[in-house]
């Protein structure tokens, strides 16, 4: 019998009930949010159950929604069930100065990295992670250079200070 | 009548027109001698043996290989010897984008070669971080290593490259043969963290 997006939810309320809000299936890719207690008890849910079967993670990365007062940053977690080739997104939303989530590198393999990465860029804070540290940019950095409240230019530079590069004493 | 008219009217090679030689140095000559300043003789003959070491990590390095080909033939300015060695080579030739995190390996490759040492920043990126002005892009390599000639364009053409090379060639025929003793040298070295 072929794994739809209505037993992957109906799966998901039964165990979860009202914690798993704003379901919906953007080009019919079933999407739902958590709170970010328990994103490693759904994404363990997902993996274990029986004919859920999510055993491969696609993708973890952040967002950053500046906007979102005490969720700007968006945790989005893919996880994909090979067997019956049929994705799930999950979304967790965490404050800007409270970033810890739970890390899911003891569930996923792949997630040290992408976790690591998303600490590099955003600053989330994975609680338990073995060896949360910088991945892709210097290690000298001291800001996360994907939130959205750093510039895109390099603001250590003193040479173009005019306005084509953005620089004209505006700030941001 | 061939069909193609490449070559069929072959003009003979004069040597006296077709051989470029070096020019003589300052001095005086007479039978069967010849005298002149020794910083002279070893500025010749260091601009012409220049070993380059080619660091190219885009397009620039793209343009370096046009440089390096039968058509455009740094060899004709005696580099035709590419080493990739930097304890072997004379010139560091940066070319292209270098992030923050190759920084370090840059500085690195620079402190293994032998003095005397020149550096060129062939293109827009290696001189000033060129449109990727950005948190992770080196804004010019002169931040980590001192460089001597800068190669502007995005990417330069092999007639710039070569111009580079011509200048290089200026500087190390003219360069005092103390200069890399002198407390001016060592300030300047200092001054990006090199003992």
């Amino acid at each position: 019998m072929a794994l739809t997006n209505e037993i992957v939810q109906q799966k998901l309320v039964e165990k979860f009930g009202d914690q798993l809000t704003h379901w919906e299936e953007p080009f019919g890719m079933l999407t739902f949010t958590a709170p970010k207690e328990i994103n490693l008890k759904v994404l363990q849910f997902l993996y274990d159950d029986e004919t859920l079967q999510f055993q491969f993670l696609t993708d973890l990365c952040a967002v950053h929604y500046p906007d979102k007062k005490g969720e700007e940053i968006a945790m989005v977690y893919t996880v994909h069930n090979l067997a019956k080739n049929i994705r799930v997104r999950l979304k967790v939303y965490t404050d800007a100065e409270k970033t810890e989530v739970f890390t899911t590198s003891a569930l996923y393999e792949a997630a040290n990295w992408m976790e690591r990465e998303t600490y590099d860029f955003y600053g989330v804070n994975f609680i338990g992670h073995p060896n949360l540290k910088r991945i892709m940019n210097v290690d000298e950095m001291d800001y996360f250079p994907l939130r959205k409240e750093y510039p895109l230019e390099d603001q250590t530079r003193i040479d173009k200070d005019d306005a084509m590069f953005g620089r004209d004493g505006r700030g941001i | 009548m061939r069909p193609v008219r490449f070559n069929n009217t072959p003009k003979e090679a004069l040597i006296s027109t077709s051989l470029q030689v070096a020019e003589l140095p300052d001095g005086h000559q007479g039978d069967g001698f010849f005298a002149s300043k020794l910083s002279d003789v070893i500025g010749l003959a260091r601009k012409n043996s220049i070993w380059p070491l080619p660091f190219a990590t885009s397009c620039c390095g793209i343009e370096f290989m046009a440089t390096m080909g039968s058509h455009y033939d740094l060899a004709r300015f005696g580099s035709e010897r590419v080493g990739f060695s930097p304890r072997q080579c004379d010139l560091l030739m940066v070319m292209g984008t270098i992030a923050k995190k190759m920084g370090p390996v840059l500085r690195q490759v620079y402190l293994q070669m032998a003095e005397p040492r020149w550096v060129i920043a062939v293109g827009a990126c290696a001189s000033s971080g060129g449109i990727f002005d950005t948190y992770s892009v080196l804004q010019g390599i002169d931040q980590v290593i001192p460089v001597d000639v800068y190669v502007p364009g995005c990417p330069p053409r092999p007639e710039a490259i070569i111009e580079g090379v011509m200048r290089i060639q200026d500087l190390v025929q003219n360069e005092s043969m103390r200069r890399r003793n002198t407390e001016h040298y060592k300030a300047l070295l200092n001054s990006y963290g090199i003992e």
